[in-house]
Protein backbone atom coordinates (compact mmCIF):
# COMPACT_ATOMS: atom_id res chain seq x y z
CA UNK A 1 0.00 0.00 0.00
CA UNK A 2 1.35 3.40 -0.90
CA UNK A 3 2.19 5.46 2.17
CA UNK A 4 0.18 8.65 2.36
CA UNK A 5 1.72 11.33 4.52
CA UNK A 6 0.24 14.80 5.01
CA UNK A 7 1.57 17.57 7.26
CA UNK A 8 -0.78 20.34 8.37
CA UNK A 9 1.56 23.21 9.08
CA UNK A 10 2.15 26.96 9.43
CA UNK A 11 5.40 28.25 7.98
CA UNK A 12 6.85 30.19 11.01
CA UNK A 13 5.95 27.49 13.54
CA UNK A 14 9.09 26.00 15.16
CA UNK A 15 6.95 22.98 16.02
CA UNK A 16 6.02 22.42 12.37
CA UNK A 17 9.69 22.78 11.45
CA UNK A 18 10.58 19.84 13.69
CA UNK A 19 8.36 17.48 11.71
CA UNK A 20 9.55 18.92 8.40
CA UNK A 21 13.16 18.16 9.39
CA UNK A 22 12.35 14.63 10.57
CA UNK A 23 10.48 13.82 7.35
CA UNK A 24 13.32 15.25 5.26
CA UNK A 25 15.98 13.35 7.21
CA UNK A 26 14.15 10.13 6.42
CA UNK A 27 13.53 11.07 2.79
CA UNK A 28 9.76 10.72 3.15
CA UNK A 29 7.55 12.18 0.43
CA UNK A 30 4.60 14.04 1.88
CA UNK A 31 1.94 16.58 1.09
CA UNK A 32 2.51 19.88 2.87
CA UNK A 33 -0.67 21.81 3.66
CA UNK A 34 -0.30 25.38 4.86
CA UNK A 35 -3.00 26.41 7.37
CA UNK A 36 -4.42 29.89 7.90
CA UNK A 37 -4.59 29.95 11.69
CA UNK A 38 -7.25 32.66 11.66
CA UNK A 39 -9.41 30.39 9.51
CA UNK A 40 -8.58 26.80 10.39
CA UNK A 41 -9.54 24.12 7.90
CA UNK A 42 -12.22 21.52 8.61
CA UNK A 43 -9.48 18.91 8.23
CA UNK A 44 -7.38 20.44 11.00
CA UNK A 45 -10.35 20.70 13.37
CA UNK A 46 -11.25 17.09 12.61
CA UNK A 47 -7.70 15.75 12.97
CA UNK A 48 -6.84 17.66 16.16
CA UNK A 49 -10.17 18.23 17.93
CA UNK A 50 -8.59 18.58 21.38
CA UNK A 51 -6.12 21.40 20.69
CA UNK A 52 -7.02 22.49 17.13
CA UNK A 53 -3.32 23.25 16.57
CA UNK A 54 -0.66 22.58 14.01
CA UNK A 55 1.41 20.66 13.20
CA UNK A 56 -0.66 17.55 12.58
CA UNK A 57 0.94 14.59 10.85
CA UNK A 58 -1.59 12.45 9.01
CA UNK A 59 -0.28 9.00 8.11
CA UNK A 60 -2.62 6.91 5.96
CA UNK A 61 -5.54 8.98 7.23
CA UNK A 62 -4.65 8.73 10.93
CA UNK A 63 -3.54 11.84 12.81
CA UNK A 64 -0.53 12.16 15.10
CA UNK A 65 -0.54 15.39 17.13
CA UNK A 66 2.24 17.18 19.08
CA UNK A 67 5.49 17.80 17.23
CA UNK A 68 7.85 15.77 19.45
CA UNK A 69 5.46 12.82 19.35
CA UNK A 70 5.45 13.16 15.55
CA UNK A 71 9.27 13.12 15.46
CA UNK A 72 9.35 9.99 17.63
CA UNK A 73 6.65 8.35 15.49
CA UNK A 74 8.50 9.16 12.26
CA UNK A 75 11.71 7.79 13.81
CA UNK A 76 9.96 4.53 14.77
CA UNK A 77 8.01 3.90 11.57
CA UNK A 78 10.88 4.80 9.21
CA UNK A 79 13.54 3.30 11.41
CA UNK A 80 15.91 2.05 8.73
CA UNK A 81 17.27 5.48 7.83
CA UNK A 82 18.87 8.33 9.81
CA UNK A 83 17.93 7.26 13.37
CA UNK A 84 17.16 10.27 15.54
CA UNK A 85 16.86 8.68 18.98
CA UNK A 86 19.74 6.64 20.44
CA UNK A 87 19.13 2.94 21.07
CA UNK A 88 20.60 2.94 24.59
CA UNK A 89 17.76 3.51 27.11
CA UNK A 90 19.78 5.87 29.34
CA UNK A 91 20.91 8.00 26.40
CA UNK A 92 17.31 7.97 25.16
CA UNK A 93 16.13 9.21 28.56
CA UNK A 94 18.73 11.99 28.46
CA UNK A 95 17.61 13.01 24.95
CA UNK A 96 13.95 13.03 26.02
CA UNK A 97 14.78 15.14 29.06
CA UNK A 98 16.56 17.80 27.00
CA UNK A 99 13.91 17.89 24.28
CA UNK A 100 11.32 18.32 27.04
CA UNK A 101 13.47 21.11 28.55
CA UNK A 102 13.57 22.92 25.20
CA UNK A 103 9.81 22.49 24.93
CA UNK A 104 9.10 23.92 28.35
CA UNK A 105 11.49 26.85 28.21
CA UNK A 106 12.41 28.27 24.81
CA UNK A 107 9.00 29.05 23.32
CA UNK A 108 7.59 30.60 26.49
CA UNK A 109 10.67 32.62 27.44
CA UNK A 110 11.35 33.60 23.82
CA UNK A 111 7.74 34.72 23.54
CA UNK A 112 8.20 37.07 26.48
CA UNK A 113 11.24 38.61 24.80
CA UNK A 114 9.24 39.88 21.80
CA UNK A 115 5.93 40.44 23.58
CA UNK A 116 7.13 42.64 26.45
CA UNK A 117 9.16 45.76 27.12
CA UNK A 118 11.11 47.38 29.93
CA UNK A 119 11.77 45.33 33.04
CA UNK A 120 9.68 42.34 31.94
CA UNK A 121 11.68 42.13 28.73
CA UNK A 122 14.97 42.47 30.60
CA UNK A 123 13.97 39.56 32.82
CA UNK A 124 12.93 37.49 29.80
CA UNK A 125 16.24 38.16 28.02
CA UNK A 126 18.20 37.13 31.10
CA UNK A 127 16.17 33.93 31.43
CA UNK A 128 16.59 33.13 27.74
CA UNK A 129 20.37 33.52 27.88
CA UNK A 130 20.52 31.34 31.03
CA UNK A 131 18.46 28.66 29.27
CA UNK A 132 20.61 28.81 26.14
CA UNK A 133 23.82 28.65 28.20
CA UNK A 134 22.57 25.51 29.93
CA UNK A 135 21.89 23.93 26.56
CA UNK A 136 25.30 25.07 25.33
CA UNK A 137 26.85 23.32 28.34
CA UNK A 138 24.95 20.12 27.54
CA UNK A 139 26.19 20.27 23.94
CA UNK A 140 29.79 20.50 25.16
CA UNK A 141 32.31 19.64 22.48
CA UNK A 142 29.99 17.40 20.49
CA UNK A 143 29.17 18.51 16.93
CA UNK A 144 25.49 17.80 17.59
CA UNK A 145 23.39 17.08 20.68
CA UNK A 146 22.94 13.66 19.08
CA UNK A 147 26.71 13.13 18.97
CA UNK A 148 28.27 12.69 15.54
CA UNK A 149 25.01 13.10 13.69
CA UNK A 150 21.78 15.08 13.97
CA UNK A 151 19.56 13.65 16.71
CA UNK A 152 16.30 14.13 18.53
CA UNK A 153 17.39 17.11 20.62
CA UNK A 154 18.92 18.84 17.57
CA UNK A 155 15.60 18.44 15.71
CA UNK A 156 13.67 19.69 18.76
CA UNK A 157 15.84 22.76 19.22
CA UNK A 158 17.19 23.97 15.84
CA UNK A 159 13.84 25.42 14.63
CA UNK A 160 14.10 28.14 17.27
CA UNK A 161 17.29 29.36 15.57
CA UNK A 162 15.09 30.79 12.79
CA UNK A 163 13.57 33.07 15.46
CA UNK A 164 16.89 34.28 16.95
CA UNK A 165 17.31 37.26 14.63
CA UNK A 166 13.78 38.46 15.44
CA UNK A 167 14.38 38.04 19.19
CA UNK A 168 17.72 39.86 18.96
CA UNK A 169 16.15 42.81 17.13
CA UNK A 170 13.18 42.99 19.50
CA UNK A 171 15.36 42.68 22.58
CA UNK A 172 18.35 44.61 21.30
CA UNK A 173 20.92 41.99 22.25
CA UNK A 174 23.22 39.43 20.65
CA UNK A 175 22.77 35.74 21.29
CA UNK A 176 26.04 34.92 19.54
CA UNK A 177 27.97 37.17 21.92
CA UNK A 178 26.61 35.20 24.88
CA UNK A 179 26.52 31.71 23.37
CA UNK A 180 29.06 31.43 20.54
CA UNK A 181 29.27 27.63 20.67
CA UNK A 182 25.52 27.34 20.34
CA UNK A 183 25.49 29.56 17.25
CA UNK A 184 28.32 27.46 15.80
CA UNK A 185 26.14 24.38 16.38
CA UNK A 186 23.17 26.09 14.73
CA UNK A 187 25.20 27.02 11.64
CA UNK A 188 26.47 23.45 11.48
CA UNK A 189 22.87 22.18 11.48
CA UNK A 190 21.92 24.68 8.78
CA UNK A 191 24.50 23.08 6.49
CA UNK A 192 22.28 20.02 6.37
CA UNK A 193 19.75 20.10 3.54
CA UNK A 194 16.97 18.70 5.74
CA UNK A 195 17.36 21.63 8.13
CA UNK A 196 18.06 24.40 5.59
CA UNK A 197 14.96 23.47 3.60
CA UNK A 198 12.74 23.28 6.69
CA UNK A 199 13.58 26.60 8.34
CA UNK A 200 12.22 29.90 7.01
CA UNK A 201 14.40 32.91 6.32
CA UNK A 202 15.18 34.82 9.55
CA UNK A 203 14.21 38.20 8.06
CA UNK A 204 10.85 36.76 7.03
CA UNK A 205 10.30 35.58 10.60
CA UNK A 206 11.20 39.04 11.91
CA UNK A 207 8.68 40.66 9.54
CA UNK A 208 6.08 38.18 10.78
CA UNK A 209 6.84 39.06 14.42
CA UNK A 210 6.52 42.78 13.65
CA UNK A 211 3.11 42.10 12.12
CA UNK A 212 2.08 40.12 15.20
CA UNK A 213 3.23 42.94 17.46
CA UNK A 214 1.12 45.42 15.50
CA UNK A 215 -1.84 43.05 15.59
CA UNK A 216 -1.62 42.63 19.36
CA UNK A 217 -0.88 46.28 19.98
CA UNK A 218 2.61 45.68 21.36
CA UNK A 219 4.98 48.49 20.62
CA UNK B 1 22.54 -6.74 40.87
CA UNK B 2 21.74 -3.25 39.74
CA UNK B 3 20.50 -0.99 42.47
CA UNK B 4 17.42 1.15 41.99
CA UNK B 5 16.87 4.16 44.24
CA UNK B 6 13.92 6.52 44.22
CA UNK B 7 14.07 9.98 45.77
CA UNK B 8 10.55 11.11 46.55
CA UNK B 9 8.16 13.09 48.73
CA UNK B 10 5.15 11.52 50.42
CA UNK B 11 2.48 13.71 48.90
CA UNK B 12 3.73 14.14 45.34
CA UNK B 13 1.63 12.58 42.58
CA UNK B 14 4.72 12.61 40.35
CA UNK B 15 6.51 10.34 42.81
CA UNK B 16 3.56 7.96 43.02
CA UNK B 17 3.58 7.56 39.25
CA UNK B 18 7.08 6.11 39.54
CA UNK B 19 6.23 3.96 42.58
CA UNK B 20 3.29 2.40 40.73
CA UNK B 21 5.39 1.72 37.62
CA UNK B 22 8.13 0.01 39.65
CA UNK B 23 5.59 -2.08 41.59
CA UNK B 24 3.64 -3.05 38.45
CA UNK B 25 6.86 -4.44 37.04
CA UNK B 26 7.95 -6.03 40.31
CA UNK B 27 11.18 -4.01 40.56
CA UNK B 28 12.68 -3.79 44.05
CA UNK B 29 13.90 -0.33 44.97
CA UNK B 30 15.18 1.73 47.87
CA UNK B 31 12.98 4.71 48.69
CA UNK B 32 14.49 7.90 50.08
CA UNK B 33 12.06 10.46 51.49
CA UNK B 34 13.08 14.06 50.81
CA UNK B 35 12.12 17.03 52.93
CA UNK B 36 11.23 19.47 50.14
CA UNK B 37 11.89 22.47 52.37
CA UNK B 38 15.38 21.16 53.08
CA UNK B 39 16.60 19.18 50.08
CA UNK B 40 19.46 16.79 50.56
CA UNK B 41 22.85 17.44 48.91
CA UNK B 42 22.47 14.10 47.16
CA UNK B 43 19.21 15.15 45.49
CA UNK B 44 20.72 18.45 44.38
CA UNK B 45 23.70 16.58 42.98
CA UNK B 46 21.52 14.14 41.05
CA UNK B 47 19.07 16.75 39.73
CA UNK B 48 20.98 20.03 39.58
CA UNK B 49 18.78 21.53 36.87
CA UNK B 50 15.32 21.27 38.39
CA UNK B 51 16.22 20.17 41.96
CA UNK B 52 12.94 18.24 42.16
CA UNK B 53 11.57 14.84 43.02
CA UNK B 54 11.11 12.21 41.73
CA UNK B 55 14.64 11.18 40.80
CA UNK B 56 15.31 7.57 39.88
CA UNK B 57 18.89 6.41 40.23
CA UNK B 58 19.68 3.20 38.35
CA UNK B 59 23.20 1.83 38.47
CA UNK B 60 24.32 5.18 39.89
CA UNK B 61 22.85 7.11 36.93
CA UNK B 62 20.10 9.66 37.66
CA UNK B 63 16.95 10.09 35.61
CA UNK B 64 14.39 12.83 36.31
CA UNK B 65 11.06 14.16 35.06
CA UNK B 66 8.39 11.59 35.90
CA UNK B 67 7.37 10.75 32.31
CA UNK B 68 11.01 10.38 31.23
CA UNK B 69 11.50 8.05 34.22
CA UNK B 70 8.41 6.01 33.35
CA UNK B 71 9.51 5.54 29.74
CA UNK B 72 12.98 4.51 30.91
CA UNK B 73 11.50 1.97 33.35
CA UNK B 74 9.25 0.60 30.60
CA UNK B 75 12.23 0.11 28.28
CA UNK B 76 14.65 -1.42 30.79
CA UNK B 77 12.03 -3.78 32.29
CA UNK B 78 9.68 -4.77 29.44
CA UNK B 79 7.41 -7.07 31.52
CA UNK B 80 3.87 -5.70 31.99
CA UNK B 81 4.35 -3.08 29.28
CA UNK B 82 3.04 0.40 30.07
CA UNK B 83 2.77 1.58 26.47
CA UNK B 84 1.21 -0.03 23.38
CA UNK B 85 3.59 -1.91 21.09
CA UNK B 86 2.12 -0.51 17.86
CA UNK B 87 3.74 2.86 16.93
CA UNK B 88 0.44 4.58 16.11
CA UNK B 89 -1.29 3.46 19.31
CA UNK B 90 1.82 4.49 21.21
CA UNK B 91 1.69 7.96 19.61
CA UNK B 92 -1.93 8.32 20.74
CA UNK B 93 -1.03 7.20 24.27
CA UNK B 94 1.87 9.68 24.36
CA UNK B 95 -0.50 12.45 23.23
CA UNK B 96 -2.74 11.85 26.26
CA UNK B 97 0.22 11.54 28.60
CA UNK B 98 1.51 14.92 27.38
CA UNK B 99 -1.99 16.36 27.74
CA UNK B 100 -2.12 15.27 31.39
CA UNK B 101 1.49 16.34 32.03
CA UNK B 102 0.86 19.83 30.63
CA UNK B 103 -2.31 20.30 32.71
CA UNK B 104 -0.97 18.97 36.03
CA UNK B 105 1.09 22.00 37.19
CA UNK B 106 -1.81 24.33 36.37
CA UNK B 107 -4.58 22.35 38.03
CA UNK B 108 -2.54 21.94 41.21
CA UNK B 109 -3.01 25.69 41.74
CA UNK B 110 -6.69 25.19 42.66
CA UNK B 111 -6.03 25.67 46.37
CA UNK B 112 -3.29 28.29 45.91
CA UNK B 113 -5.41 30.87 44.12
CA UNK B 114 -8.45 33.01 44.74
CA UNK B 115 -11.07 34.92 42.78
CA UNK B 116 -10.49 35.32 39.06
CA UNK B 117 -7.22 33.39 39.12
CA UNK B 118 -8.95 30.46 40.81
CA UNK B 119 -11.78 30.56 38.28
CA UNK B 120 -9.20 30.25 35.50
CA UNK B 121 -7.82 27.12 37.20
CA UNK B 122 -11.36 25.72 37.54
CA UNK B 123 -11.79 26.25 33.79
CA UNK B 124 -8.58 24.32 33.11
CA UNK B 125 -9.91 21.44 35.21
CA UNK B 126 -13.22 21.42 33.33
CA UNK B 127 -11.42 21.50 29.97
CA UNK B 128 -9.34 18.52 31.06
CA UNK B 129 -12.36 16.54 32.27
CA UNK B 130 -14.32 17.33 29.09
CA UNK B 131 -11.45 16.21 26.86
CA UNK B 132 -11.13 12.98 28.84
CA UNK B 133 -14.88 12.35 28.67
CA UNK B 134 -15.33 13.20 24.99
CA UNK B 135 -12.11 12.11 23.36
CA UNK B 136 -9.93 9.94 25.55
CA UNK B 137 -12.21 7.39 27.16
CA UNK B 138 -13.93 6.26 23.99
CA UNK B 139 -15.61 2.91 23.55
CA UNK B 140 -16.44 2.47 27.22
CA UNK B 141 -12.98 1.12 28.01
CA UNK B 142 -12.29 0.14 31.61
CA UNK B 143 -8.89 1.83 31.52
CA UNK B 144 -6.99 3.97 29.02
CA UNK B 145 -4.78 0.91 28.67
CA UNK B 146 -7.75 -1.36 27.87
CA UNK B 147 -8.24 -4.15 30.40
CA UNK B 148 -5.15 -3.24 32.37
CA UNK B 149 -3.83 0.17 33.43
CA UNK B 150 -1.00 1.68 31.48
CA UNK B 151 1.08 4.86 31.44
CA UNK B 152 -1.91 6.98 30.35
CA UNK B 153 -3.98 5.91 33.37
CA UNK B 154 -0.99 6.66 35.59
CA UNK B 155 -0.56 10.08 33.94
CA UNK B 156 -4.13 11.07 34.89
CA UNK B 157 -3.62 10.18 38.58
CA UNK B 158 -4.22 13.76 39.70
CA UNK B 159 -7.78 13.48 38.44
CA UNK B 160 -8.24 10.15 40.23
CA UNK B 161 -6.93 11.09 43.65
CA UNK B 162 -5.51 14.59 44.06
CA UNK B 163 -8.54 16.42 42.64
CA UNK B 164 -10.55 15.49 45.73
CA UNK B 165 -7.66 16.65 47.90
CA UNK B 166 -7.43 20.03 46.15
CA UNK B 167 -11.21 20.47 46.29
CA UNK B 168 -11.23 19.83 50.06
CA UNK B 169 -8.31 22.20 50.61
CA UNK B 170 -9.87 24.94 48.48
CA UNK B 171 -13.38 24.33 49.85
CA UNK B 172 -14.63 24.13 46.28
CA UNK B 173 -16.43 21.47 44.26
CA UNK B 174 -15.22 21.18 40.67
CA UNK B 175 -15.98 17.59 39.69
CA UNK B 176 -19.65 16.65 39.31
CA UNK B 177 -19.73 12.88 38.65
CA UNK B 178 -23.06 12.93 36.79
CA UNK B 179 -21.60 15.36 34.25
CA UNK B 180 -18.62 13.08 33.57
CA UNK B 181 -19.89 9.48 33.75
CA UNK B 182 -16.99 7.90 31.84
CA UNK B 183 -14.41 9.71 33.95
CA UNK B 184 -16.27 8.68 37.13
CA UNK B 185 -16.20 5.01 36.14
CA UNK B 186 -12.55 5.28 35.24
CA UNK B 187 -11.68 6.84 38.64
CA UNK B 188 -13.42 4.00 40.47
CA UNK B 189 -11.75 1.36 38.28
CA UNK B 190 -8.32 2.97 38.65
CA UNK B 191 -8.50 3.24 42.43
CA UNK B 192 -9.63 -0.41 42.69
CA UNK B 193 -6.45 -1.72 41.10
CA UNK B 194 -4.62 -3.35 44.05
CA UNK B 195 -1.23 -1.71 43.41
CA UNK B 196 -2.90 1.71 43.20
CA UNK B 197 -5.26 1.14 46.14
CA UNK B 198 -2.42 -0.02 48.39
CA UNK B 199 -0.15 2.85 47.39
CA UNK B 200 -2.02 6.09 47.76
CA UNK B 201 -1.19 8.85 50.24
CA UNK B 202 -3.68 9.50 53.01
CA UNK B 203 -6.05 12.25 51.84
CA UNK B 204 -6.70 13.69 55.30
CA UNK B 205 -2.98 14.02 55.87
CA UNK B 206 -2.45 15.83 52.56
CA UNK B 207 -5.44 18.14 53.06
CA UNK B 208 -4.17 19.12 56.52
CA UNK B 209 -0.70 19.79 55.11
CA UNK B 210 -1.98 21.77 52.09
CA UNK B 211 -4.33 23.83 54.27
CA UNK B 212 -1.34 24.88 56.38
CA UNK B 213 0.57 25.76 53.20
CA UNK B 214 -2.40 27.72 51.87
CA UNK B 215 -2.54 29.71 55.13
CA UNK B 216 1.15 30.51 54.86
CA UNK B 217 0.76 31.57 51.22
CA UNK B 218 -2.20 33.85 51.95
CA UNK B 219 -0.50 35.34 54.99
CA UNK B 220 2.66 36.13 53.03
CA UNK B 221 0.55 37.69 50.22
CA UNK B 222 -1.25 40.07 52.57
CA UNK B 223 1.92 41.13 54.38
Amino acid sequence: MAEEVVLLDFWPSPFGMRSRIALAEKGIKYEHKEEDLRNKSALLLQMNPVHKKIPVLIHNGKPVCESLIQVQYIDEVWHDKAPLLPSDPYQKATARFWADYVDKKIYEVGGRVWKTKGEKQATAKKELIETLKLLEKELGDKPYFGGESLGYVDVAFIPFYSWFYALEKCGNFSIEAECPKLIAWAKRCMQKESVAKSLPDQQKVYDFILEMKKHFGIE
Amino acid sequence: MAVVKLFGAWLSPYVYKVIWALKLKGIPYEYIEEDLSNKSPLLLQYNPIHKKVPVLVHDGKPIYESTVILRYIDEIWPQNPLLPANPYDRAVALFWIKFADDKNPIIAKLYQTEGEEQQAVVNEWLEMLEAMEEHALIGGKKFFGGDEINMVDIAFCMVAHWLGVFEDTAGLKVFEPHKFPQVSSWIQNFKSVPIIKDNLPDTDKIVAYLKRRKEMLLTSKSN
